[in-house]
């Protein structure tokens, strides 16, 4: 019984780190660079959130959808703006800007809001339901149904819209999109947009948990852990990276006395390192083998 | 415009390459040299530290600027080198000794470390070398037996050569002359087969394969001697701090490193010093921008990582040959002076390469 109520706990933190990977995954699929600063964006989406529901005290419906829109844009507009410009340059390029973009947001969130840690009321805090012996929080209901629809959204819209095709024949071969008429930047950019959009939602639902101040945005870096997990480049891959590295963690945290002292914390990136050694091209890589001298 | 007429085979790698060379570096170890004269303690504190960078920088610059391979997680052998450079000191193994040993441990780790990592490419490189900063900060907080965990591990500070590490002159001149030493080490290695191997992976990793380069192992040879230069800047960097705690060590370590080469000049070791030069002097200059700001924004402890996110940014975007580049920009423009073109160090921008087969 115990175990089952790990799972569950892992699987609802899993859910997040499976949100963020989503974010890294969209954006690798589409321009083949790593955005290092999604797990920044994720904490602007927290702190968006915290200033419409917290402060201006809006309805979480409400406020949850403006968050997300608002981050939505400010992904948009960072990719037309700044890192569209970068585009041919080397891999180690990318990663420094995106990089330096983490440390702008994370600074500007601290300047804005500052360093205090916030937190703000949703429907579900607090609240507790039973079932079977089995203790599960509102909250974590919460962020696993919230994933499950936003992954069907997510899949209808790259399934049948328009764009959605748009996007995946991009991220296939951007030449012969463009000769499709399909116009790239611009999709590109849409897709920076979506990608920034569900590090938001993750940013709030998560908010209840760890509550709100500049340290969630290291939930980016494990998060890494999850998309090689799933092989980076398959958006299933990510989320059941993400539920696999959330139940790792768990197990760990409470069977810690039979590992080692701390291994808690780092895990996930023992994970994400093994992964790396042993089987590289992750459990759901639709691509070939990761290159290897 | 200065034409170098070569009349010996021997000048194609005489390591300065002209006469002014010559004087101007000499004139520059003249004035280091001279240098405690004129400065107080403070200064020439500042000015070890951005030694020790200096030599951190040398260190990653082989990695990223030379061999093409990122590495976000470099603090974790500065950790390496300081705490076996602590570890052996406490134990009474004197300087001379210990410093060494700190380089082939770190030589080793690097190596260990290196074998399975660097089977990888690209992004997958970096978020590997991110996870094991990571693991490494772990490391150096659990294995209380060897570093004292959370409560810290204090240095000694041993005599050498009848002085004390506690004088801040004498300090200056170790780190001068491992400075020097490890500069050119680093020279002596880069114009060695090993070095053009390692240019010539960065390049292209299939030209240089198809000329023999054995990729795993000079990939592996690179990470290691990288390892082992900033495992000696963390020898000296204990000395330098006097008490080691494992939070040292972490990612903005890491991070901090990579401005320090980027802002000076990615595949130059000209640039390791102006980015030492510059990350050393960087929380002055903040402490200045601070008293300039309204007060509401200054005192804010968010400015400092805003400002580093910046200044990355900046010069990714606008200077990606950092200062270096600049100064060779300046340099061949009066060289060349009615006929410099802006064209000739125009980013050269590659759409064919992909990770993708």
């Amino acid at each position: 019984m115990q175990l089952i109520q790990l799972i569950i706990d892992g699987v609802a933190s899993g859910c997040i780190y499976g949100l963020v990977a989503l974010g890294f995954v969209l954006i690798y699929k589409a321009t083949e660079t790593i955005n290092f600063a999604q797990g920044d964006i994720l904490m602007l989406g927290a702190f968006v959130a915290y200033s419409l529901i917290g402060i201006l005290g809006m309805d979480y419906l409400t406020g949850f959808a403006l968050t997300v829109l608002i981050i939505a844009v400010f992904g948009f507009f960072l990719d037309a703006v700044v890192v569209r410009q970068i585009i041919g340059q080397p891999a180690f390029a990318t990663v420094m800007l995106t990089i330096g973009l983490g440390f702008i947001f994370r600074g500007f969130a601290s300047i804005y809001w500052g360093t205090d840690i916030f937190s703000f009321s949703t429907p579900f805090s607090g609240k507790i339901t039973e079932f079977n012996g089995l203790i599960i929080s509102y909250v974590n209901l919460s962020i696993i149904i919230g994933t499950a629809i936003l992954m069907s959204a997510l899949y209808f819209f790259f399934t049948f819209s328009k764009i959605g095709v748009a996007m995946r024949a991009s991220s296939e071969n951007q030449l012969a999109a463009y000769y499709m008429g399909i116009p790239v930047k611009f999709i590109f950019s849409l897709i920076w947009s979506i990608s920034a959009g569900v590090a938001a939602v993750a940013g709030v639902l998560l908010a209840p948990i760890t509550l709100v101040d500049t340290s969630i945005s290291l939930i980016g870096l494990k998060a890494f852990a999850a998309a090689v997990l799933g092989g980076f480049g398959s958006i299933p891959g990510a989320i059941v990276g993400g539920i696999i590295i959330g139940i790792v963690e768990q197990l760990c945290g409470t069977y810690e006395n039979y590992l080692f002292e701390g291994v808690r914390e780092i895990s996930a990136y023992l994970v994400l390192i093994l992964t790396l050694i042993i089987y590289p091209r992750g459990l759901f890589s639709d691509k070939a083998e990761v290159k290897k001298v | 415009m200065r034409f170098i007429f070569k009349t010996k085979y021997s000048q194609d790698i005489n390591i300065a390459k002209h006469n002014g060379d010559r004087f101007w570096y000499s004139l520059l170890i003249l004035i280091m040299v001279a240098l405690p004269l004129v400065l107080d303690d403070f200064y020439l504190g500042e000015i070890s530290y951005i030694c020790i960078l200096s030599i951190a920088g040398i260190g990653l610059m082989i990695l990223s600027g030379y061999t093409g391979l990122a590495s976000l997680g470099h603090a974790a052998f500065l950790g390496v080198g300081a705490y076996t450079h602590a570890f052996l000191l406490t134990n009474g193994i004197p300087f001379y000794a210990s410093i060494p040993i700190v380089i082939v441990v770190s030589f080793l780790v690097g190596a260990v470390i290196g074998i399975p990592i660097l089977r990888l490419t690209g992004m997958y490189l970096a978020i590997a070398t991110l996870a094991l900063g990571f693991i490494a900060e772990h490391v150096f907080i659990k294995w209380e037996h060897f570093t004292g965990g959370n409560r810290g591990l204090p240095v000694p500070q041993p005599e050498f050569l009848g002085m004390s590490f506690y004088d801040s002159v004498f300090f200056y001149y170790v780190c001068l002359v491992f400075l020097i030493a490890a500069m050119f080490a680093a020279i002596n290695i880069l114009r060695s087969p090993t070095g053009r191997a390692f240019v010539a992976i960065r390049d292209s990793e299939i030209a240089a394969q198809s000329l023999g380069v054995n990729l795993g192992l000079y990939k592996a040879l690179s990470f290691a001697i990288s390892g082992a230069f900033t495992g000696l800047a963390g020898a000296l960097l204990a000395h330098y701090i006097g008490y080691l705690a494992p939070d040292i060590f972490n990612i903005f370590l890491s991070l901090t490193l990579l401005l320090l080469i980027v802002v000076g000049g990615m595949g130059s070791l000209h640039g390791t010093v102006f980015g030492a030069i510059f990350v050393g002097f960087l929380p002055q200059l903040i402490a200045i921008c601070r008293d300039y700001l309204p007060s509401s924004i200054g005192s804010q402890p968010g400015l400092e990582p805003m400002l580093f996110g910046l200044i990355l940014v900046f010069f990714i975007l606008y200077e990606p040959l950092g200062i270096y580049g600049r100064w060779m920009k300046i340099k061949l423009f009066f060289e060349l002076f009615p006929t410099y073109k802006r064209q000739t160090f125009k980013k050269q921008k590659v759409f064919t390469k992909s990770d993708r087969v």
